[in-house]
């Protein structure tokens, strides 16, 4: 009976504070805060790579997530593309999950917008596609580019693709960036393509995997800059000039975070009454 | 109907969310329905992008339009049919062949790889000097990572309990993890909440019209 | 033979990838070079075969009529679908064996295989995902309790970690005098995630990366033959 009692409490307090939480994200969707971000070093260390590199490199954008991490993700897409392309860089986008080649249409396509006709498809960018293998496939990228790619998404062949003319491996690539979900993603691009060939690497992660990329990120150049999370595509926004998606849902995001932490006071106020009672009884118990 | 169709599809997409978050009061028709058709949606992309941004350009293409230099690639075809044997019980042996070239090859790859970034590289990283540096935030930071990275790799390696002494290295690579999963656990929130502010943004703004 | 000749060819494989590592040149490095490129063909097969057991495994599930059979017929539907759509006229710019369906994108605003992606799998995959986001929170609620100095160690972490990602970090410690200006939150956080985390997470990597050198090495010598399933 007082086990039923129990579980009923707990599950009427759960869903209160899932009410609670669906608020704590919508309102400030309704009602923007205004709150504003500051960058941080990692950030601006990948934002320093692409500003660096000259114009007319090729470069790899590698799209390895999938739609359930969109709203993170996908912002900082969109953000490096415009940065690659204002830098005029020649992109190369390929993808190691096999979503991730829809992912990269999407986000060229949103970014085509600001850019207009003066962006070719073939010419300043081109979608390589899926390909499964994660280190392997990089490995075998620096023997042979077009083994692996024999032909895009439209099924172009490599050779007739302009901005693949002159490039025969990875080797000529200036730098990849890729935005990872996972595995296999960015620990594979850090492995194989900077610690074998030693191509400066950046990467964009979910916040989840961003702390275990952090390593990574030292005096040996493994990983030229890091963006973990929303936070950090807003930043990258910042950076860049502009308010996108990742800026807008700093907001919510914000007040969310606050939200939970006022659940871990209630959640320690709660323990400590229980505490307090329990050896309240007790003492009464023992007269 | 372009248009139609896409309103159809906003109010799909609206149906398909619901469903997952009618979860939250409890598992119900609407949720397992979803769930399935995601694994089934799941698994046929999947197959198609395999198809045709593996099987077909890789493979099938070369082998048509010029057999005579990509022969060699019916290796790998046969070899990839004896992977499919895997489902007939009887004949599940057969697809330890191709299972055995990719786990040697792969093993091979992480090794080489692992032990160069994850080994030499990292340990290169840490041996620093703190002094180095002219700000004192940098030297305690970098004398910090030096003593989290031993004291981390004691307790790793060191399973048995240890007593006395050297149970100090212990705790404190103990106290360096914790403040590392505290450090994962807040980015995870930061990732789950990010998560939900794109679908609620979605209802809002695409399905509802709330927000412009 | 059954479990004998792929030792070997696990053997082979790996000492082939090893030797070319050191000697790149011709024929190890035209052996890595095929063998790399065969993988991902035997990948490829691998997938298909992933896909049939799901297959195989609804079936037996919608024949034996086990408990919710009934949904298992949706995810049927659902793959029959998809994998039709996109075999006939293909996804984004790669034409299908009907070609490129412009008269169906025409109408529908996009190929059927993209708008079941649009407008079916992101959704749902997203949602499913964004779940996680109450569960963390009631998790909060719960399991973050004051207790020993450990546990105390974590939850401070994650408190100002999680406070230090937040725009408000930057306006509630603004008052603290510039020359303690790394104990401000954003500061502290960066600080937290590129020392002390950067250590705990680096330990981590090395040993597991020394854990990887050995489970390669057994492979490869044959000792670990699990991947065979069985000693048949």
């Amino acid at each position: 009976m007082s086990n039923d009692i129990n579980l009923t409490k707990t599950l009427r307090e759960r869903r209160i504070i899932f009410l609670l939480l669906v608020l704590a994200v919508a309102i400030p969707i309704i009602f923007p805060l205004g709150l504003k971000t500051h960058s941080t070093p990692l950030t601006e260390k990948a934002f320093e790579l692409i500003e660096s590199t000259p114009a007319g490199s090729p470069v790899i954008i590698s799209f390895d997530y999938d739609p359930s991490t969109v709203t993170e993700l996908q912002p900082m897409a969109i953000a490096i593309i415009e940065h690659a392309w204002r830098k005029n860089h020649k992109i190369i986008a390929m993808a190691m999950w096999p979503q991730g080649s829809q992912m990269a249409d999407m986000a060229f396509a949103e970014v085509q917008k600001k850019f207009g006709e003066e962006k070719v498809y073939g010419v300043d960018y081109v979608n390589l596609g899926y390909k499964p293998g994660g280190m392997v496939i990089i490995q075998a990228m620096g023997r042979n580019l077009k083994t692996v790619f024999p032909k895009d998404t439209a099924m172009i062949d490599y050779d007739d693709i302009p901005i693949l003319k002159n490039i025969k491996t990875i080797k000529e690539i200036k730098y990849v960036v890729s935005l990872s979900a996972g595995d296999p993603g960015l620990r594979d691009w850090i492995m194989t393509a900077n610690g074998k060939f030693g191509i400066p690497v950046a990467g964009g992660t979910t916040a989840v995997s961003a702390p275990g990329f952090l390593p990574y990120v030292n005096d040996q150049n493994q990983l030229s800059g890091l963006l973990g999370g929303l936070k950090a595509a807003a930043e990258y926004e910042l950076l860049l000039g502009y308010e996108g998606t990742a800026s807008r849902g700093m907001n919510p995001q914000s007040v969310a975070h606050i939200f939970i932490l006022m659940l871990i006071v209630a959640g320690n106020i709660r323990v400590w009454r229980n505490r307090k009672k329990e050896k309240m009884a007790k003492e009464v118990k023992n007269g | 109907m372009a248009e139609l169709m896409k309103t159809i599809g906003i109010w799909l997409s609206a149906y398909f969310t619901l469903s997952i978050f009618s979860f939250l009061y409890k598992d119900n028709p609407f949720y397992k329905l979803a769930e399935q058709i995601f694994v089934g949606l799941s698994a046929a992309y999947w197959l198609v992008y395999t198809i045709y941004n593996i099987l077909i350009p890789n493979l099938f293409n070369k082998l048509f339009t010029d057999f005579a230099n990509n022969w060699i690639l019916l290796i790998p075809m046969v070899l990839g049919i004896m992977m499919l044997m895997r489902m007939f019980p009887k004949l599940e042996w057969v697809s330890r062949y191709p299972m055995a070239i990719m786990i040697g090859t792969t093993a091979a790859i992480a090794m080489l790889l692992s032990f160069q970034s994850d080994f030499l590289s990292q340990i290169a990283a840490t041996i620093v000097n703190p002094f180095k540096f002219s700000s004192p935030v940098d030297i305690v930071g970098t004398i910090l990572i030096i003593i989290g990275t031993i004291c981390g790799i004691y307790f790793f390696y060191f399973s048995k309990k240890p007593e006395g002494f050297y149970k100090i290295p212990s705790k404190v690579g103990i106290w360096f993890l914790m403040v590392s999963f505290g450090a994962s656990f807040g980015y995870t929130v930061m990732a789950r909440i990010s998560l939900l502010i794109g679908r609620l943004d979605f209802l809002l703004r695409d399905w509802l019209h709330i927000i412009k | 033979m059954k479990s004998k000749i792929p030792q070997f060819l696990a053997f082979i494989s790996g000492v082939v990838i090893l030797v070319a590592a050191f000697i790149p040149h011709t024929p190890f490095g035209m052996f890595e070079e095929t063998l790399t490129n065969w993988f991902m063909i035997i990948s490829s097969f691998a997938i298909l075969l992933g896909q049939s057991s799901l297959i195989q495994s609804n079936l037996a599930k919608i024949s034996q009529k086990a408990p919710d059979w009934k949904y298992h017929i949706a995810t049927l539907v659902s793959f029959g679908a998809m994998l039709i759509f996109g075999l006939l006229w293909g996804m984004e710019n790669t034409p299908g064996i009907l070609g490129q369906g412009e008269k169906i994108a025409e109408n529908l605003g996009a190929k059927p295989f993209d708008y079941l992606f649009e407008y079916a799998f992101m959704p749902l995959s997203s949602t499913m995902f964004s779940l996680l986001a109450f569960y963390i929170a009631s998790a909060a609620y719960r399991a973050f309790i004051f207790k020993t100095f450990e546990s105390n160690l974590l939850l401070i972490t994650a408190v100002i970690v999680m406070l230090g990602r937040t725009s408000f970090a930057t306006v509630l410690t603004s008052w603290i005098p510039d020359s303690l200006h790394f104990l401000r939150l954003p500061e502290l956080t960066d600080f937290i995630m590129q020392y002390p985390n950067t250590a705990a997470q680096r330990a981590i990597l090395i040993s597991a990366a020394l854990g990887v050198v050995g489970a390669s090495l057994r492979i490869i010598l044959g000792i670990e033959r699990s991947y065979l399933g069985g000693d048949k």
